[in-house]
């Protein structure tokens, strides 16, 4: 086994003393896809950033591997519209060639693009600048904060075509934010559902694999659907909080127990 | 050099080249002003300056010393201030900039020995321009411009994303306390020739009329040097030949400047 480019133990961000993320332990190995799902509010975003160093970290901790490039998507390109700037210029502020900047645009399928100003992108074409941004870097390690957001329905799968053939030719490990579980099923390796702690985290395919439940649902939704049939053992209020955790302290991995 | 020494003895050109050197860095500080929406942010600063001019005549130290370690102080003050989010980021500076005014101007007249020409400070003196000013404007002005090329790509990407630059290993945090060092030297520089109320329009006006010309952030840079220049030179022969307050005529000419361009010229596709 090589050794792992994210280790997370025991991972907890709070904000004024309420957890957000909640000791959270996970470890991310080249080649691996992991998709974080969950509600609003979850820790999603916080969680991620917590692993790219951009949010503080109040108890646990990260280990990235050594010298280890990430490439990042985030959720939003906000870009001050007084600041002129073109697709080819923001490209090569990742510091790679003019070449390489063409190859990861083309890439993800707006290559044509090159030339046009970046405030006059439409929201799909701004994620796909995004993913190229970070492709040009060769990351070792890709995180996407919800990266088909404003894509239209043909262009998400191939977009998630588009990541897991990306971690082949990169031999990267992912980790994505994604609410389009029909089509991301395919194409990850784990799902982790987050609700401040882990609810449950598993591959797809055990699950799908219930008999009981491929015989009501048929395969395809049990693909995607699955992960949200788990049985929790515990009970979430309004606030996320966990109630009646005291009969399961230790609720990290909580099972796929199914009808 | 005789030549150079006649032009030098002359303080209509000693006002003149300071204040195209003060330009020179005032067109690129301004985009970065423009682009992060810091102008109440430099006006803040710049209203701090009085402040540190009768700081350093408390301390006697050098009237820039005391301006640009007041200006510092305050812009660190600022940052972390505004990290805490008790109070809107507007209020806190509309708080601080006028504070820092108002004890500026207290605090000088409590010390009656010490004459100074309040009108120049606040919107700039034409004759007020020394050749050791100068030294200090082009001094200022050297370091700022070579602190920008060469961090030029990190201060751009952090401008554009801040937490994409991070993630790629861009010390932002840095980069933005050597941006408020050189806004806080080029406000020390620039209040001889603009005064301390209008140094932000000189810092802002500029960049916003290369915007409209723009087709990349550098091109803006240039741009803004130019009309820095454009605002300075006409700014100047208007106070020397109609004998207008300095300040307000630079800030005159680039408002002009400002509406021809936004009323004549197409805008630029990007």
């Amino acid at each position: 086994m090589t050794e792992p480019l994210v280790t997370l133990d025991q991972l907890t961000v709070a904000f004024d003393g309420r957890p957000i993320v909640d000791r959270v332990s996970l470890t991310l190995h080249r080649g691996d896809i992991i998709t974080v799902i969950g509600p609003n509010g979850a820790g999603k975003t916080t969680l991620i950033k917590a692993i790219l160093g951009i949010q503080k970290v109040t108890s646990g901790s990260v280990t990235l591997a050594d010298r280890l490039t990430v490439g990042y998507v985030p959720q939003h390109l906000n870009l001050e519209t007084t600041l002129p700037l073109s697709v080819q210029r923001f490209m090569s502020l990742s510091g790679r060639s003019l070449q390489e900047c063409q190859a990861a645009l083309d890439k993800t399928g707006v290559g044509h693009l090159m030339g046009a100003s970046i405030h006059h992108l439409s929201g799909g074409e701004r994620q796909r600048l995004l993913l190229a941004r970070a492709l040009a870097r060769k990351p070792d390690f890709l995180v996407l904060d919800e990266p088909a957001q404003g894509v239209d329905i043909n262009g998400q799968a191939a977009l998630y075509d588009l990541i897991r053939q990306l971690r082949d030719d990169l031999h990267c490990g992912v980790i994505m934010i994604s609410h389009d579980l029909h089509l991301v099923m395919a194409a990850t390796d784990k799902v982790i559902c987050l609700n401040q702690h882990v609810c449950c985290s598993g591959y797809p395919a055990d699950i799908s694999h219930d008999p009981a439940f491929i015989e009501t649902f048929g395969q395809p939704v049990a693909d995607s659907l699955a992960v949200y049939h788990h049985h929790h053992n515990h009970h979430h209020d309004l606030h996320g909080d966990v109630v009646d955790a005291g009969r399961h302290p230790d609720h990290k991995e909580c099972g796929h127990a199914h009808h | 050099m005789p030549i150079i020494d006649a032009v030098l003895d002359d303080f209509f050109w000693r006002a003149l080249i300071g204040g195209l050197g003060v330009a020179l860095v005032a067109g690129p500080l301004g985009c970065f002003v423009v682009w992060r929406r810091m102008a109440y942010f430099g006006d803040t600063l710049a209203h701090s300056a009085l402040l540190g001019i009768a700081l350093s005549f408390l301390i006697s130290v050098p009237l820039n010393v005391g301006v640009i370690i007041t200006c510092v102080v305050l812009a660190i003050a600022l940052v972390l201030f505004s990290r805490s989010r008790t109070l809107a980021t507007d209020t806190l500076l509309g708080i601080l900039a006028h504070s820092a005014l108002a004890i500026g101007l207290v605090t000088l007249s409590f010390m009656p020995d010490v004459r100074v020409d309040l009108t120049g400070l606040l919107f700039g003196d034409l004759l007020a321009m020394s050749r050791n000013d100068l030294l200090w404007i082009y001094g200022g002005a050297a370091v700022i411009l070579v602190l920008l090329a060469t961090l030029w790509r990190g201060l751009l990407m952090s401008t554009i994303h801040e937490e994409l630059a991070r993630v790629e290993g861009i010390p932002v945090e840095r980069l933005r306390l050597v941006l408020m060092l050189m806004f806080s030297l080029v406000i020390a520089v620039a209040m001889k020739i603009v005064g301390v109320l209008l140094i932000t329009a000189l810092l802002i006006i500029p960049a916003a009329t290369a915007r409209r010309l723009a087709h990349s952030p550098e091109h803006m840079t240039l741009l803004a040097m130019v009309f820095g220049f454009v605002a300075v030179g006409g700014g100047l022969s208007l106070s020397w030949h109609l004998d207008t307050p300095a300040g307000p005529s630079v800030v005159v000419t680039a408002f002009s400047v400002f509406l021809l361009i936004y009323g004549s010229a197409r805008p630029a596709r990007s």
